[in-house]
């Protein structure tokens, strides 16, 4: 059995705010929930699926209960940022087998106002908490050890940022609009070796929900069709010390199963959302996908290769994690959004990839340097 | 750059690990090797995580390893901290804090050995270079 063409995203909504100090959380996952709801052209009553993770107050049974919700398919499954891109996954098996027929799915939180509560202690704790691993530094040391390992410098990873400025100038909610240089991200203090401040993504509250549907209910509404045809998601960690590489992420295994389900290859990809919670994060997942051999990312992204309209592989053109919008430090539900934007036309038009029949968005959560999964969807423009 | 004496969180402990601490409070660092399959993990299970074997044994480690790769984190309440990942000599590699050293001068493959520091609880381990 595969999900290949048995769910179409028939929904999207990103919510503009960057700050909320004003907005209760369950409120910003409410908002977006009807902003993908109006943009679908459906009702809260069509919703027979919900979809949420650890973002969620209260979790799933509550988030339905505030969210007036009545439905016979429920997942929470929390993979920190690529949560939202297993669960789409997961929305379109629950869709192929008669489950739900209409999903929805959301994200929402407000890191910008105030802490995340901490996450519950994993079986490591004793052997770990006392280190300090942070986001910072947990992606600093994949960081040191690319460099080690392949020569990868500063300057490459600093170009992936400024192709995620260009991008986000054209974006009106962008939390960063300034077009940034090389030399602007080189300059830029020293975080935590040798991850610059503008080699991180930003701190944004906010939110975004998606409509995952079945095939006929998609052409029924209005929107472009957008479909899902291959999907994949793994997770890596440390496994008892053995073979530790952190040159490479859980994408190596999810983007082929993704890539083989939908039966393309990085080649035949129009345009990219890759997760870019920092720049290397972007660098090892291009690798990992496929683009490029592993080792050669530098290179790959140097020179604007990732700039729309410029380079080869266009990619996170609303600003990404980098410039735009990071909701609740979790940057996959934004990568989805966007790629169906690429996907159905609607993306600004100084960055909307020509005829844009195929795309990738793919993300990785908790913490590549310690352990993380990470989740691949192909889309396609039907 | 030196960073100035931390406090540290005390392990809680559990039924599953309490060898591994008591071991500690004598300056012992043990890693698990599974008799099974001759595999030996850090951080310590009574079920391998390779071949799901029961018969995992405790055993002291030399403490002596290389820096598999560090980052040197400026950004903290406490002062900079040096974070990284060190594999043993025995084969697993863990992660922790490279203490007692010029942080500038940390470089991937230096050799390190493991040191204990105390907490309220049992000390925890930690490696500086040799």
């Amino acid at each position: 059995m595969t999900i290949k063409g048995k769910a179409y995203i028939a929904g999207i909504y990103e919510h503009p705010t960057r700050h909320a100090p004003d907005k209760s959380t369950a409120q910003l996952h409410a908002e977006v929930a009807k902003g993908a709801i109006e943009d679908a052209g459906l009702t809260k009553a069509d919703i027979d699926g919900y979809f949420c993770a650890g973002d969620a107050p209260g979790g799933v049974m509550n988030m339905v209960d505030y969210l007036g919700l009545k439905v016979r398919h429920l997942d929470s499954t929390d993979t920190g940022g690529c949560s939202y891109l297993i669960h789409l996954g997961h929305a379109a098996e629950a869709i192929a087998a008669g489950k739900c027929s209409i999903a929805l799915i959301t994200l929402a939180g407000k890191p910008r106002t105030g802490p995340m509560p901490p996450r519950a202690a994993g079986a490591e704790s004793d052997f770990e908490a006392a280190y300090g691993a942070t986001t910072h530094n947990a992606y600093g040391m994949c960081a040191m050890r690319h460099m080690h390992d392949y020569g990868t410098t500063s300057e490459q990873l600093a170009w992936i940022k400024v192709a995620a400025s260009h991008h986000a100038q054209y974006n009106p909610h962008a939390m960063l609009r300034e077009v940034v240089t090389v030399e602007d991200v080189l300059n830029s203090p020293m975080i935590s070796d040798p991850l610059h401040r503008m080699d991180c993504c930003v701190v944004t509250d906010g939110g975004g929900a998606l409509i995952v549907t079945t095939p006929e209910i998609a052409k029924s509404l209005k929107k472009p069709l957008v479909r899902l045809i291959g999907h994949g998601e793994a997770t890596k960690g440390p496994r008892g010390g053995k073979d530790l590489d952190l040159t490479h992420s859980a994408g190596l295994w999810s983007g082929p199963r993704a890539f083989e389900e939908a039966g393309v290859t990085p080649k035949d990809i129009k345009y990219a959302s890759i997760y870019d919670s920092f720049t290397i994060t972007v660098l090892m997942q291009i690798e990992d996908l496929g683009f490029c051999r592993k080792g050669e990312g530098g290179k790959f992204v140097a020179d604007g290769n990732l700039i729309s309209g410029v380079g080869k592989l266009p990619f996170n053109t609303d600003g990404g994690g980098l410039c735009s919008n990071h909701p609740v430090n979790r940057g996959g539900m934004t990568k989805i959004i966007e790629a169906v934007r690429q996907l159905r036309g609607e993306a600004h038009p100084k960055v909307q990839v020509k005829n844009c029949d195929l795309a990738v968005a793919h993300g990785t959560g908790g913490l590549l340097g310690v352990r993380h999964a990470a989740s691949t969807c192909i889309l396609e423009r039907a | 750059m030196m960073a100035e004496a931390k406090k540290y969180p005390a392990p809680q402990g559990n039924p599953e690990t309490a060898p591994f601490w008591e071991a500690a409070r004598q300056g012992k660092f043990l890693i698990k090797r599974c008799t099974a399959c001759g595999e030996p993990h850090y951080f310590p299970r009574s079920i391998c995580p390779f071949c799901f074997s029961d018969k995992t044994v405790w055993e002291e480690s030399s403490g002596e390893a290389t820096i598999y790769t560090f980052s040197l984190m400026r950004k903290s309440a406490t002062g900079p901290y040096a974070i990284g990942y060190v594999t043993l000599k025995e084969g697993p590699s863990l992660q922790t804090n490279i203490v007692d050293c010029d942080m500038e001068k940390l470089k991937i493959g230096q050799k390190v050995k493991v040191v204990f520091k105390p907490t309220d609880g049992a000390p925890l381990p930690f490696f500086t270079p040799v």
